[in-house]
């Protein structure tokens, strides 16, 4: 191709669009995390697999959904990683992310987030999906890559777990990742 | 329940925190953006993928 030192239109457009759904995948990454310097880490990431794979996406359609499977996926697969570096398992590492949010949290809703990060991964991201960014289940299992059905059990796990840890009961037993969903 | 997320009436039958959870989410999204994401948008261009 010659084109490439000219502006190109549908590269523009693709780039405003992503500007738009930004605050959105930090949002998401914050909560999926609980670290805002690992979660700006991992959008910046996502922004550079999204330009990448540019020409898979149809303008138009659901940038924020695409680029928002984009970063869940990269999540996973860092996470993954930290778990071969250290040989920690999953439950570990969940432990140390709510540790460091504990530390470093600059939010003031700091009881919703300590709540949010106690969740298995699985719940937090559903319910960060359906409850939070206002996708519907079926954009949400399209995104997290199951059934439909997965990722309506999935939020109403995730909102009894809330519930009671909300509601104050110190009894309540985090639940193990499942990793079957 | 945080403080926050008593300061709204929650939807009817809707948990406290699913205002709160609301609250946190659109807390990150109404952030100033960091510039580096800027400088990043910014740097993407074609030739970045041949």
């Amino acid at each position: 191709m010659t084109d490439r030192v000219r502006p190109h239109p549908a590269e523009e457009a693709f780039r405003e669009e992503l500007l738009g759904v930004l605050p959105h995948l930090r949002a998401f990454a914050r909560g999926l995390s609980g670290r805002p310097d690992f979660a700006d880490d991992l959008v910046q990431e996502a922004l550079i697999k999204a330009w990448t794979a540019r020409e898979r996406y149809t303008p138009g359609t659901n940038m924020r959904a695409w680029t928002f499977a984009i970063l869940r996926n990269h999540y996973l697969s860092e996470l993954r990683k930290s778990r071969r570096q250290t040989d920690l398992d999953e439950s570990t590492v969940e432990r140390m992310l709510v540790m460091e949010a504990d530390q470093e949290s600059p939010l003031h809703l700091g009881d919703m987030e300590n709540a949010l990060q106690k969740l298995a991964p699985e719940r937090r991201e559903a319910v960060l999906l359906v409850g939070a960014s206002g996708f519907s289940y079926e954009e949400a299992a399209d995104i997290a890559g199951c059934p439909i059905g997965t990722m309506k059990s999935r939020v109403a796990r995730a909102r009894a777990d809330l519930n009671r840890l909300l509601e104050g009961d110190p009894d309540l037993v985090v639940p193990k990742p499942n990793p079957h969903g | 329940m945080p403080p926050e997320a008593r300061t709204h009436a929650p939807a009817e039958g809707e948990p406290g925190w699913a205002t709160g959870l609301r609250k946190l989410y659109n807390s990150v999204v109404d952030e100033p953006l960091p510039d580096s994401f800027r400088d990043l948008l910014k740097k993407l261009d074609g030739s970045d993928d041949d």
